[in-house]
């Protein structure tokens, strides 16, 4: 796997089949010597409840995501996936660290982090009323994209998808969960983002939706040249779509790897099973059905 | 792509995503305008029992310029609130838009809605009350509702960082803020009927302004020359209230984003 990630970073970028024109400039324009993401010490508590107790939700967490890779972040309920992502997404502010995408401070340079970022959330976050259709191209406007050419490309990933262009021009609340989620998924793409942040993009799907999902991020990762982080507690959709896993735990980093790599690691050091319920179990010491009862529900929805 | 057409480009986008959903909202769109139609109707009949064209005049500009007012500052005071709703604003925050723009194209569309819904309450009271206009001076019309636009653009913009920072009840001040406003801006009387501290407020909403500037051009037919002290505090508010407004709004927004309240939804 790592070589198949060093082959993505020194070969020449692979010609992006879901770009408008202007967008694939602006990703050409990324400096190539830096990392997808890179984040240090990135801290971020929440003043919670009446009693206003402070909640740590992310704590230190350092990262170092290479451009081309599906990095996974794998937690339990409340374990700071979401907060994590929300930080990289410019839409919390850090306490303390700071993260780099491409070389851009989430901070300081949040309109060229914006540019080159998109994010799919566990709930498919759209104006119900309105069409696929209506929402994609309000997108598409929003990044500074071309509405007839978004239009053109939205059909296109979503016949994908398995959604018909007949479909396009009905409300979304008429749509199933999981095909809305697909057209987040389409919406998100449109932008042809440099990083695709997929925060639980298959929670709550039906088994095929679910499955329609994971094998679309899998035909992303060969040929799109995104670099995508996805959040799961879903122990095999993390061990199926990512080449690098972090495992994080109240808020904190406990193991990073290759899925092999953590298999082996618990094999090796610890006797257990070479499977990813053992990983789990063994580096955060409670199952993903343990949720945390954290009371921070303003901090996380993961 | 130069910055600006990118962020015009931008604002058009909420001007598209408004009239996308007015048309998808049809059904209480008309509901809307049958409830404003007949408000106004209902308190302009106040006039006419009292066998008073002047005061049928008075009460039939107060109901509908107060109505486009109140529709300008809704929808854009609410625009957070909207997005909250609908679970959509951390994806329109995440876009590369700066404020100006989202806020430009809201103000826009607000502006167009609110002349077109007016428009349509206007007509049908002029043909229920036979209305003369022939004295009237649009001129002096048109200058007052672009002022006063400007003034309660800033307001609501202003407004806006309510429920961005107070999740539950954000809506709710806005409404006591619209309901504050209406009570103390001699909409239906004058405010020298108010008590002293009330007039002291009324001096210092846009909207007092703004219907006193508007009767006096629809019933008596003054010029804008003549009205210099009703325009003045609107220009001076114009220019005060959109910058606070939106310096406001982005101080809100980075609050909302150090404590997390961009995330609820509902």
């Amino acid at each position: 796997m790592t070589t198949v990630i060093e082959q993505q970073q020194t070969a020449a970028p692979v010609p992006m089949r879901t770009a408008a024109a202007e967008t694939t400039v602006r990703r050409r324009q990324l400096d190539d010597a830096f990392p997808a993401v890179v984040a240090e010490h990135v801290t971020k508590r929440f003043i919670v409840g009446r009693k206003r107790k402070s909640v740590l939700a992310v704590s230190d967490v350092s990262l170092r995501i290479r451009r081309g890779e599906i990095y996974g972040v794998l937690g339990a309920n409340g374990s700071g996936k979401s907060t994590l992502i929300r930080l990289m997404s410019t839409l919390l502010t850090l306490d303390a660290g700071r993260v780099e995408v491409f070389g851009h401070d989430i901070v300081r340079e949040e309109m060229a982090v914006k540019q080159v970022i998109n994010r799919v959330s566990v709930d498919a976050a759209f104006f119900k009323k309105l069409s696929p259709h209506e929402n994609l191209i309000y997108a598409a406007r929003l990044y500074g994209l071309d509405a007839r050419v978004a239009r053109a490309e939205a059909i296109r990933i979503l016949a994908r998808l398995g959604i018909g262009e007949k479909r396009l021009g009905r409300p979304l609340e008429q749509m199933s969960r999981g095909m809305q989620q697909k057209v987040a998924i389409a919406r998100a793409l449109l932008t042809s983002p440099a990083l695709l942040l997929l925060d639980e993009p298959t929670t709550g799907l039906d088994p095929r939706s679910k499955l329609d999902v994971q094998a679309f991020i899998e035909e992303l990762r060969d040929t799109h040249d995104s670099t995508i982080v996805l959040t799961t507690h879903d122990l095999d959709e993390a061990e199926r779509l990512c080449d690098r896993i972090a495992v994080l735990n109240d808020g904190a980093v406990v193991v990073e790897d290759t899925p092999e790599g953590l298999k082996a690691m618990v094999a090796e050091r610890h006797g257990a099973a070479p499977t990813m319920e053992s990983v789990f179990m063994t580096f955060t010491g409670r199952s993903l059905d343990d949720d945390t009862n954290a009371d921070e529900s303003d901090s996380d929805d993961d | 792509m130069t910055l600006m057409a990118r962020e015009l480009k931008a604002s058009y986008a909420f001007v598209e995503r408004n009239f996308h959903l007015t048309k998808r909202y049809w059904g209480w769109e008309v509901a809307w305008l049958v409830y404003s139609v007949a408000g106004a109707l209902a308190i302009s009949l106040i006039g006419r029992s009292e066998g008073s064209n002047r005061l049928l005049l008075v009460l039939v500009i107060g109901a509908i310029f107060w109505n486009f007012l109140s529709l300008v500052f809704e929808f854009i005071a609410e625009t957070v609130q909207w997005e909250r709703w609908e679970g959509t604003l951390e994806y329109t925050l995440m876009a590369p838009v700066r404020r100006y723009a989202q806020l430009l194209g809201s103000a826009v569309y607000a502006i167009v809605y609110g002349l077109i819904h007016t428009a349509v309450v206007l007509g049908v009271l002029a043909l229920f009350f036979q209305l003369d206009l022939s004295h009237a001076n649009f001129a002096t019309v048109l200058t007052f509702i672009g002022l006063g636009s400007m003034s309660f653009i800033g307001i609501g913009i202003a407004a806006a960082v309510l429920p961005l920072m107070y999740v539950e009840r954000g809506a709710q001040m806005v409404f006591v803020i619209q309901s504050v406003l209406l009570l103390v801006s001699g909409v239906y009387y004058p405010i020298t009927v108010l008590p002293g501290w009330m007039q002291v407020i009324a001096h210092v909403s846009p909207a007092t302004y703004v219907i006193d500037g508007v009767r006096r051009g629809v019933i008596e037919g003054t010029p804008i020359s003549q009205l210099v002290g009703d325009i003045w505090p609107l220009v001076l508010m114009g220019i005060i209230l959109i910058p606070l407004g939106m310096w406001t709004f982005g101080r809100a927004e980075r609050y909302a984003k150090r404590t997390g309240k961009l995330k609820r939804v509902g």
